[in-house]
């Protein structure tokens, strides 16, 4: 049996990393195992212009390859692989990948959320044929072509600026008729003379007409109930995301909408468990206070395991 | 992201040739350096290339710097993997994917 690890941490973004980095430094040589979608959202997003000390932003994928040299620096292991299930019950906890099995005495979630999408068929059937959830990987396809970015948020209005790069013109579909939108993030894209607006629409289908690559998107008026077909050859999807919390439900607290619940700083209804990140927070879901809640949970664990009562800190 | 040992690069010039006139399956994942997901993937398949290696040829192709057999293929997102037998495509898989799943669709083919 390999040694029972103090701390493993469950995901690679900016909480992950941040709680590896405290947990380094507090001499616990952390495991972090870092899942399918390594780095997290900041590797689908281009320029950070809002983490602070970074004056004249930063990339996403290079703010995290400098996070996780950072954790790296200072004593942390990171695995690949995906966790695929684990015995938060088992005294010491027990996490399995496809290629491993670890025991830790404590457990850091920072499994974060993963892109949310409409739930049409047509739109898993042309993934990858115009269909798409990561404008940096995709925009650069549909050069001169029309395309649409279906949300109201801060990552919608990202992703339709980015996208006018290429796009002959971006089409923003969303549900109501205003924006969730932060007011800058509004401002620099009701600025940009290649967006046009649909708003108070919602998308019925997406059409192929047959070729096996969009050409057209059917979109309904809430107001009207009209529909209308727009010709366009991408389709970004852009409406939020749902925390990667499969692995744990039965055996941990989550929200009605499977948000872990934490309660005083990082705990989850299980001693030792830890959360942090977007996993467990639906209301900020910013680098800074993933980061923040990484390190609130590191110090937890911390706290955690220097109270283990000597006759179970042996297992 | 530089080629792993066993991992060929594809290009325009090259593809018919190492690709298409190939007598072994080949895996062929379409890349760019400016896809976040693209980079996850990339140790993956240098994985697989070194376990496949005498049975799948393994190569990865910039769609940046080729855009003849980007275009060719419809590639309209990356990452994508494609297999190829016989000069026919018999797979695709599109965004990010587990090793395990990604051998359970090769061993299809060989």
């Amino acid at each position: 049996m390999p040694p029972t690890h103090n701390v493993i941490i469950i995901g690679s973004g900016p909480a992950g990393l941040t709680a590896a980095l405290y947990a380094a430094r507090a001499n616990l040589r952390p495991l972090v195992i870092e899942g399918i979608e390594a780095g997290g959202q900041l590797m689908l997003t281009t320029m950070v212009e809002n983490f602070p000390g970074r004056r004249d932003g930063i990339m996403g994928p290079d703010l995290m390859a400098e996070m996780r040299a950072q954790a790296e620096r200072f004593g942390t292991d990171i695995v690949q692989g995906n966790v695929t299930s684990v015995d938060l019950c088992s005294q010491p906890i027990a996490v399995k990948t496809s290629d491993a099995e670890y025991t830790s005495k404590t457990l850091i979630i920072a499994t974060g959320a993963s892109a949310r999408l409409l739930g049409l068929p047509s739109e898993r059937t042309l993934m990858g044929h115009g269909v798409s959830t990561c404008a940096t990987c995709d925009g650069y396809f549909f050069r001169g072509e029309p395309i649409a970015v279906i949300g109201g948020g801060d990552s919608a209005m990202e992703e339709a600026v980015f996208l006018t790069r290429f796009a002959s013109k971006v089409t923003v579909v969303h549900r109501r008729d205003t924006l969730r939108a932060s007011k800058i993030m509004q401002d620099k894209a009701r600025a940009n003379p290649k967006i046009e607006w649909l708003l108070d629409h919602e998308v019925d289908d997406i059409v192929d007409g047959g070729t096996g690559e969009v050409t057209s998107m059917v979109v309904r008026s809430n107001k009207s109930g009209d529909r209308s077909e727009v010709p366009v050859k991408g389709v970004f999807v852009a409406i939020g995301h749902t925390p990667n919390t499969a692995l744990f439900r039965g055996q941990i607290e989550l929200d009605m909408n499977g948000y872990i619940i934490t309660h005083d700083g990082s705990k989850t209804s299980v001693a030792g468990v830890f959360a942090c990140g977007d996993v467990q927070d639906h209301i900020y879901r910013q680098a800074i206070t993933a980061a923040g809640s990484g390190c609130m949970a590191a110090i937890d664990a911390e706290h955690f395991i220097d109270n283990i009562p000597e006759h179970l800190a042996t297992v | 992201m530089m080629a792993a040992e066993n991992v060929q690069t594809f290009t325009d010039g090259n593809f018919d040739d190492d690709v298409l006139k190939s007598g072994a399956p080949v895996l062929v994942d379409f890349w760019a350096e400016w896809c976040g997901p693209c980079k996850r993937l990339g140790p993956t398949v240098d994985a697989l290339a070194t376990e496949y290696v005498g049975k799948v040829t393994v190569g990865k192709l910039n769609v940046d710097e080729n855009p003849k057999v980007s275009f060719q293929f419809q590639i309209r997102g990356i990452p994508t993997i494609l297999i190829f037998k016989g000069g026919q495509v018999v797979e695709s898989v599109v965004g990010l994917a587990q090793k395990e799943d990604l051998k359970k669709v090769l061993d299809k083919h060989i």
